[in-house]
């Protein structure tokens, strides 16, 4: 690629694309400094109470076994802001799966088997793991995740409601998901005097070297961490996880390199979950299909350590227009592990609810979905009354209903036909935010001709590597292969965490400004540059992260064609299309993965993913990916994602919206609704197995 | 880590020596499901005796007409074995309704069968299992097992069996070829698995030391109409939620020859015996079809989360059934 027109948005190769697929891309287990050993959990066998005693003596007689460290003899943590960081400092067992020993071992079978050998006593209580909507123990937070309040009203919602010409009341439930990662959580530690080194298996280096510079009582610039490649982390690798800390701990204790890789079948309890949300929305209209009355009310789970609200009301904020509205959120303590973010933490669960019951209204008011959300479209946001920097939901819908050949379709719910498969169509709108944190960036032209610019950008598997290079091509006006980008470790100029679809805005906005300088710069020098080079530096604080006078969130539609098997109650889906409207898209092909990305992990949430509290033991059922059911090939049918190109001045100086979560935001809707008009069935509890289907059919009733 | 002893045989007579002077050993196949459970700490084996490479890897024929499987043909080969999709393609269909390609491309036939439950709280040993740890109760029972039997289990275990190609076999009459230190025998592979009872431990038949040498499928069931059928949570490697295998001869409008049985409702594969009595002479109709499962299925004892089961065995059943009887006759 030498054209530098064409820099910014062509479908540049991943940089490191050969070096994953061959094998040779490292991973942060796989830094084999000499000396180094590993270590393995131990982890609560109860869902509440404490540890009584802990016996190592036949773990520390097992072949290899270095040291056992337990609550009684870990080294002393700093008040971590996280509480899902203070491991092994007592012996509080807050979840079943909470670690509560780490066997350091010459070998990972070593390790494993000396962790098989820890005896442990507990002083086990009563728990309550069940979310209900009835929990005596809910209360409204304050807060959301997100910093969202966590209860918004306008109007006179109740009485709206009440005195709607067409009303919709409905429940609505999503289980407590995982986001499994192909490459689970992963650290190697290791201490050099009071400088510690990890490679990190994360989301942001910088944020893992703050916390752990915090919890060792170190300066940060004693403490680097690298995250060079990271197999994906859909959000459960956002900030500083627990394997990380004990991997730092071992290191200190062993004087020797260490390596925790959490066992696939820790990750539900440890790294953080999805938390299960129960929906009420109600939606009360004209007879013309004009809301006057929403309310979305949600209930969901937090454990006992720390606060974590699903803000799964938010997107309720934002979508239609209605005089009248509640959007509140309402929290359950319970002995379960911390939830935390997983892709579109909020929207994702939420759309589910509220674009399922725009469904339901559409039907009740027999309009179609797609001219329903038309027609409540808002002239602005409706919570804050701030304009859109630019909203293009309409042109999505529109352009995804030609796309998909929606005018073709039935109006009416099936079922369509009498024989065993049933299909049908539906659609649901997505919204993502906009988000954006300050970050830093240099960038260097060198003598030879060539840029390299430097960032603490993370690429987890979305392609920020390449991209921060066409942005900084784009911006010094050179060819893309001039460009040499630095990113994944924390002695780089600190940048935000690879989260809340931010990551490309943030980093690029820092990359972007740097490279304007130095193109000024250069601009000024005459002949040949001096060794090193000329460099210039940019720190966005106050400008990325300032307030905006608008309201900015990416839009999309998505459209789902399902075959429904009445036989087995087996849901398929057919097609999934998606346009999207994200500003700027920066690079084709990696925008392309990431969309179809999210739309696949929305069609599990729909269809095959869900977890199950087991209320007997306190602990997630689904505990390896034989169980849990992530989409496989087979599952997964032709996926098409569009987009509509946004000219928004109001974004960052590339013009671009998020797109790491958009996909996953109302795809499970689309395909529910599409189950509905397949057979006539409304289901509201995810996902869609052949259990709840076959036996809601009215086929399967009426025997 | 539990240091474990390992002995590559180079026949079976080799394999049952090695086992009988290593207490404590396992067999080794494709060691798609013993190795997971060894690193779980389910299975913790003192000697590995590897069996995969015995001479036992093809399929032929018997002069009878009848087929033998080897036990170490892998499920891949035997999917796509000329033979088997011609005269058994119930087989066929059941082991690609298995697993993934890649576990079939190593796992092997006598594996198959030997594979345990995959019942969560069997494979955790945090919690109790009565199948894993004998008098240690039930983890299930009171915990979550929309995935689990309805139909034979006991007080002490509601796990099911895991495999498709198993459910196939008992459709078939197929015969499971042992041998052992009292030399040979055969046991049918609908009664090779055994219901939990008093003793969940036990999963078969087989007594301590045997080695499966084969399959033997009958000539009797060669070339009729068969089927399989699988219902699950993804359209590819998942467990049956249930499954049905079926074999039907219909002649002069009568059924002559039935062999049904079902998947993932038992700690075995459920061999539908009732219904078959009720449909041989029968004619092959609908109503006929619903009566012999109803007949069957009447036995069920669902538990609080699994109550689907039933009827998605039924479904499963009647439209297997209904494909399989000469259309004229089937309505």
């Amino acid at each position: 690629m030498s054209d530098t027109d064409t820099a910014l948005g062509a479908p540049a190769e991943r940089r490191e694309g050969r070096e994953k697929v061959t094998g040779t891309a490292r991973y942060a287990a796989e830094h084999t400094v000499p000396g180094r050993v590993h270590a393995w959990p131990v982890t609560a066998a109860i869902a509440c109470g404490a540890v009584r005693a802990i016996d190592t003596t036949e773990a520390l007689r097992s072949a290899g076994v270095i040291t056992v460290l337990t609550h009684e003899n870990a080294p002393r943590l700093a008040d971590a802001d996280d509480p899902t960081l203070a491991v092994l400092q007592n012996s509080r067992v807050p979840h079943r799966g909470w670690p509560i020993a780490l066997v350091v071992a010459e070998t990972l079978e070593a390790a494993r088997a000396g962790a098989a050998a820890v005896r442990v006593e507990y002083e086990a209580q009563d728990h309550d793991v069940t979310l209900t909507d009835s929990h005596p123990g809910a209360y409204v937070p304050e807060e959301a995740n997100g910093g969202y309040p966590g209860h918004r009203e306008r109007g006179a919602p109740e009485g709206a409601f009440a005195s709607a010409a067409v009303r919709v009341d409905a429940a609505y439930r999503v289980p407590p998901l995982h986001n499994h990662p192909m490459e689970p959580h992963a650290a190697t530690a290791q201490w050099d005097g009071h400088r510690l080194v990890v490679h990190d298996s994360s989301q942001g280096a910088t944020a893992v070297r703050a916390t752990l510079a915090a919890l060792f009582r170190l300066p940060e610039d004693q403490v680097t961490v690298v995250a060079e490649h990271v197999g994906g982390g859909f959000g459960s690798k956002g900030t500083a996880r627990p394997h990380v800390v004990l991997a730092a701990m071992a290191a200190r204790r062993t004087g020797r390199p260490v390596t925790v890789v959490l066992p696939r079948r820790f990750l539900p309890a440890l790294v953080g979950h999805r938390a299960p949300t129960l929906h009420r929305v109600r939606l009360g209209a004209d007879e013309q299909g004009s809301l006057t009355a929403l309310l979305h009310e949600v209930t969901t789970h937090t454990s006992r350590i720390k606060e974590f609200v699903e803000q799964a009301a938010v997107p309720a904020r934002v979508m239609y227009a209605s005089p009248h509205s509640r959007t509140t959120h309402r929290v359950v303590p319970l002995d379960v592990p911390s939830p935390s973010w997983m892709r579109a933490p909020g929207e994702a669960p939420g759309m589910f609810a509220l674009e399922s019951a725009m469904d339901e209204l559409a039907v009740a008011l027999g309009t179609d979905p797609v001219e329903l959300r038309i027609a409540n479209e808002p002239d602005t946001e409706p919570d804050s009354g701030k304009p859109f920097s630019s909203r293009h939901l309409v042109e999505c819908l529109r352009e995804g209903a030609r796309r998909f050949g929606w005018a073709h379709r039935d109006p009416h719910p099936g079922p369509h036909s009498s024989g065993p498969l049933l299909v049908g169509s539906g659609v649901a709108a997505a919204v993502y935010p906009v988000l954006i944190q300050p970050s830093t960036a240099t960038a260097r032209a060198l003598p030879n001709g060539n840029f390299t610019v430097r960032v603490n950008a993370t690429d987890i598997g979305t392609g920020a590597r390449t991209v921060l290079a066409q942005v900084a091509a784009d911006a010094l006006g050179v060819p893309l292969d001039r460009v040499r980008t630095e990113i994944g470790n924390s002695d780089l100029p600190s940048a935000s965490l690879a989260g809340g679809s931010s990551g490309t805005a943030s980093w690029g906005w820092a990359v972007h400004e740097a490279c304007t300088r130095l193109r000024a710069g250069l601009a000024e020098h005459t002949g040949q540059l001096p060794e090193p080079g000329l460099t210039a530096s940019a720190d966005t604080a106050g400008t990325a992260d300032a307030d905006s006078d608008y309201a900015r969130h990416a839009f999309g539609a998505h459209f789902a064609e399902v075959a429904v098997d009445t036989v087995t109650g087996e849901v398929r889906v057919r097609r999934l299309l998606g346009v999207y409207a994200a500003g700027h898209i920066l690079n084709s092909r990696t925008a392309r993965s990431q969309f179809i990305g999210g739309m696949t992990m929305g069609l599990g949430m729909a269809l095959t993913e869900g977890s199950t509290m087991d209320a007997a033991f306190g602990d997630f059922t689904e505990s390896d990916l034989a169980a849990y059911h992530v989409p496989v090939h087979a599952d997964v049918p032709a996926v098409e994602a569009h987009w509509i190109d946004e000219d928004d001045p109001h974004l960052n100086p590339m013009g671009s919206k998020g797109i790491g979560e958009i996909g996953i935001v109302g795809t499970a809707a689309a395909i529910g609704n599409a189950v509905h008009h397949a057979t006539g069935v409304r289901y509201r509890e995810l996902p869609l197995t052949p259990d709840r289907v076959l036996t809601g059919l009215p086929s399967f009733m009426a025997r | 880590m539990k240091p474990f002893g390992y002995v590559r045989a180079g026949s079976v007579e080799e394999a049952a020596d090695a086992y009988a002077s290593h207490p404590g050993a396992r067999y080794l196949g494709g060691g798609t499901n013993l190795v997971d459970l060894m690193k779980l700490g389910v299975e913790q084996p003192a000697t590995l005796v590897d069996v995969s490479r015995l001479p036992l890897d093809s399929v032929e024929e018997l002069p009878a007409g009848a087929l033998r499987i080897g036990a170490t043909v892998r499920n891949s080969d035997l999917a796509a074995h000329p033979l088997v999709r011609d005269r058994y393609p119930v087989l066929s269909q059941a082991l690609l309704a298995g697993a993934s390609g890649q576990l079939r491309n190593i796992a092997t036939t006598g594996g198959n069968l030997l594979q345990r439950t995959r019942c969560p709280y069997f494979q955790d040993t945090s919690k109790p299992c009565n199948k894993r740890e004998p008098g240690s109760g039930c983890g299930a029972r009171d915990g979550v097992h929309r995935d689990h039997a309805v139909l034979g289990h006991s007080p002490h275990c509601i796990a099911t069996h895991p495999s498709d190609m198993a459910v196939a076999l008992a459709a078939l009459d197929a015969q499971v070829e042992l041998y052992g230190a009292d030399g040979e025998r055969s046991v049918p592979a609908a009664e090779f698995h055994r219901l939990p009872g008093d003793h969940p431990e036990c999963d078969t038949e087989i007594r301590p030391g045997e080695i499966i040498t084969g399959v033997v499928l009958p000539a009797t069931a060669a070339g009729l109409p068969s089927r399989y059928r699988k219902a699950r949570d993804r359209a590819s490697y998942a467990f049956a939620l249930a499954s049905v295998a079926a074999v039907l001869r219909v002649d002069d409008g009568v059924v002559q020859h039935v062999g049904v049985a079902f998947g993932a409702l038992a700690h075995r594969p459920w061999r539908a015996r009732r219904a078959e009595e009720a449909l041989l002479g029968a004619a092959p109709t609908a109503a006929a079809f619903e009566r012999a499962v109803d007949l069957e299925l009447a036995a069920a004892q669902p538990l609080s989360d699994n109550a689907y089961k039933v009827g998605l065995a039924r479904d499963l059943a009647l439209d297997v059934l209904t494909r399989l009887a000469p259309p004229t006759t089937s309505t």
